[in-house]
């Protein structure tokens, strides 16, 4: 482990809405090539880690790292899926569009997508399941279908990082396992994987590290060495037993 | 026609379409009332930018005003923030404060100032083609006309340059952040496209109305399309209606015109919001109607499949057994005939060979509690719906 290279490197991060911190002085060190879960309870900020390293949400101090970068020098590398409440499902526009989104940090500004970008877009659905679905207005799809769509805008981004706030929230069990079959083929492949995940039955299955958060750092590593009763007492506050298969 | 109507109907028309853009993104923010915010509060800038050039048509005055709609957001947004008060009250107390401010400084200096509290609310179209751009002795139309137009040309250059990020930020604003655009530039942005063009119609329709030239238009393109591009060409051509219907409708009623083009834009979102085939509110019942009676039908072939005893399965019976009205129990035993999804031999009811294939298929995706793929079955097995 020792000598691989750090995807995320993140030093005395603390975040405060209106002074009252939601994360605090957290130092967090994540290897290139894992499939990590963030684990804590509601409020724990787990959300609000993703967005404070992607500099949607402006940390008080500290400072973040993406391959020895800044945030704004690796911006190509990243790509996230945020959490399917955060956007208005009624807008009008169809699946395909909104995958394509996916395409526009590459372009910058002013310039727009052509064929090139609409390719990859279908691509992207494809590998999700979604193709049949391009042009269907994307309030007309379920809730696991919205979940495939933002999965596959973060797939045409083609990133060395994916985070992903709750991709598992409200889908049905088809889109879970599609869902983490794609994930685990991006980290085979070599990606990195942040995932903000509610779950903990399905952690050691889904996830080969783990960051257990509670507004500091509780511990983070990989699953089968950290992933115990011992570190989820300590982020969740109550003696707490999972059934961890042998 | 005359050359002055003919004017008219453009320079309507050229407002209707300018307000129409950023009405369509101001709706789909959710923020529809920030423009009625900026309408009032715009008019101490007016006012003030009226003293200083003495031309209502000056650019300078035009720009004045603007800032002042700008600064109305910034100021619900800054109260906002505080979190002391919600969002619609702090609407609610900067545009009161930043209108009265004008209207003061109108009735204090109204006697040598040619501006007055009427043709604030409700403008003053007739008179626009009065006052003309002349360069030297040309006259090159009336100085509305001008004015509106570069307005809506700025607009529509500013929407095709940037329609890539305004939808991506209208939908997304974390995605819009996390490549790199920023969102905040986005929302000013358009916040200071929609105070100019509220200010330049605002000559033309008054403070009141022209709310209504931003929001009807796209409110009423919303209820008829599922794409972008579709609701701002829809909106723009629905303002453009308004316009000119709305300009003959005010000539043969003797009426404002303003008032006239904001009535038909009200009585189409109606008809629209009515009769629209998707969402309307007639299409809306009947497919409700269409749905419980397919539901029903669903019901009812189940229980085919699931009773082998003649006697559940008797025509008469039928009522007791699922507990239904006569005519309710016929209406859907006529639908289950007219798909061939049932034979009925001696008053007994058997499910035919398609209508045990599609029992099937349906029980499997109501174990797997998958509602949408029962939609899909219903297309593929029914010839006549409910």
């Amino acid at each position: 482990m020792r000598n691989e290279k750090l995807a995320i490197k993140i030093d005395d991060l603390t975040v405060a809405y209106d002074y009252k911190p939601v994360l605090w002085d957290i130092d967090l060190k994540i290897p290139e090539g894992v499939l990590m879960a963030i684990v804590g309870p509601n409020g724990a900020g787990k959300s609000t880690l993703i967005k404070a390293i992607l500099g949607i949400i402006k940390p008080i101090a500290g400072s973040v790292k993406i391959f020895g970068k800044p945030y704004k020098a690796q911006r190509a590398k990243v790509a996230y899926v945020p959490q399917k409440g955060t956007v208005d499902w009624d807008f009008p526009t169809t699946a395909l569009d909104v995958v394509m989104m996916g395409t526009y940090g590459s372009l910058g500004w002013i310039k727009r997508p052509g064929q090139a970008q609409r390719k990859s877009a279908l691509e992207a659905l494809e590998k999700v399941g979604m193709l049949a679905f391009k042009n269907r207005q994307i309030s007309q799809l379920s809730g696991g279908q919205q979940q495939r769509i933002f999965l596959a805008r973060a797939l045409v981004q083609n990133a060395s990082i994916y985070f992903m706030d709750e991709p598992f929230q409200g889908v049905d069990a088809t889109t879970e396992r599609a869902i983490i079959k794609i994930l685990k083929e991006l980290r085979d492949a070599g990606k990195t994987l942040i995932v903000v995940h509610h779950d903990l039955q399905t952690v050691p299955e889904y996830f080969n590290w783990v960051t257990f958060l509670n507004v500091k750092r509780i511990a983070s590593g990989p699953v089968k060495d950290i992933f115990n009763d011992d570190n989820l007492t300590k982020t969740y506050g109550i003696n707490y037993k999972v059934a961890i298969n042998p | 026609m005359s050359n002055a109507q003919i004017e008219i109907q453009l320079i309507a028309a050229l407002a209707a379409m300018a307000c129409a853009i950023p009405g369509v993104f101001l709706v789909l923010r959710k923020m529809a009332m920030i423009s009625d915010a900026i309408s009032h509060s715009i008019l101490p800038g007016l006012v003030v930018g009226f003293f200083i050039t003495q031309d209502l048509n000056s650019p300078w005055l035009i720009l004045l005003a603007a800032v002042t709609g700008v600064l109305t957001v910034v100021l619900v947004e800054f109260i906002q923030k505080t979190r002391l008060v919600k969002e619609d009250t702090a609407i609610g107390l900067v545009f009161p404060a930043l209108f009265s401010v004008g209207v003061i400084l109108i009735a204090q200096n109204a006697n040598d100032v040619h501006l007055d509290i009427d043709a604030v609310l409700l403008g003053e179209l007739a008179f626009a083609p009065f006052d003309r751009l002349l360069v030297g002795d040309i006259d090159l139309g009336p100085k509305s006309l001008w004015v509106i137009g570069c307005i809506l040309f700025m607009s529509l250059s500013l929407l095709i340059l940037f329609f890539k990020e305004l939808k991506m930020s209208t939908f997304d604003k974390g995605l819009a952040t996390s490549l790199g655009f920023s969102p905040l530039l986005i929302h000013y942005g358009l916040m200071s496209v929609s105070s100019v063009t509220i200010v330049g119609a605002f000559d033309a329709v008054g403070a009141v109305l022209v709310v209504a030239l931003i929001i009807a238009p796209a409110a009423t393109a919303y209820l008829l399309t599922n794409s972008l591009k579709k609701m701002l060409i829809l909106s723009l051509l629905f303002g453009v209606f308004s316009a000119l219907v709305g300009y003959w409708l005010a000539h043969w009623l003797d009426a404002s015109i303003a008032g006239s083009m904001t009535s038909v834009l009200g009585i189409l979102f109606l008809l629209v919001f009515m009769f629209a085939p998707r969402q309307g509110v007639i299409s809306a019942i009947f497919k409700e109607k269409q749905q419980r009676k397919e539901v029903s039908l669903l019901i009812f072939l189940l229980h085919l499949q699931n009773h082998e005893d003649p006697l559940e399965r008797h025509i008469n019976h039928l009522q007791e057994h699922i507990n239904w009205h006569r005519i309710q129990a016929k209406t859907v035993v006529d639908l289950a005939k007219k798909n061939n999804l049932i034979e009925i031999e001696n008053q007994v009811i058997n499910l035919s060979d398609k209508g045990l294939q599609f029992t099937e298929e349906a029980l499997k995706y109501i174990t797997t509690n998958k509602p949408t793929a029962i939609e899909d079955l219903k297309n593929k097995f029914f010839l006549f719906r409910g």
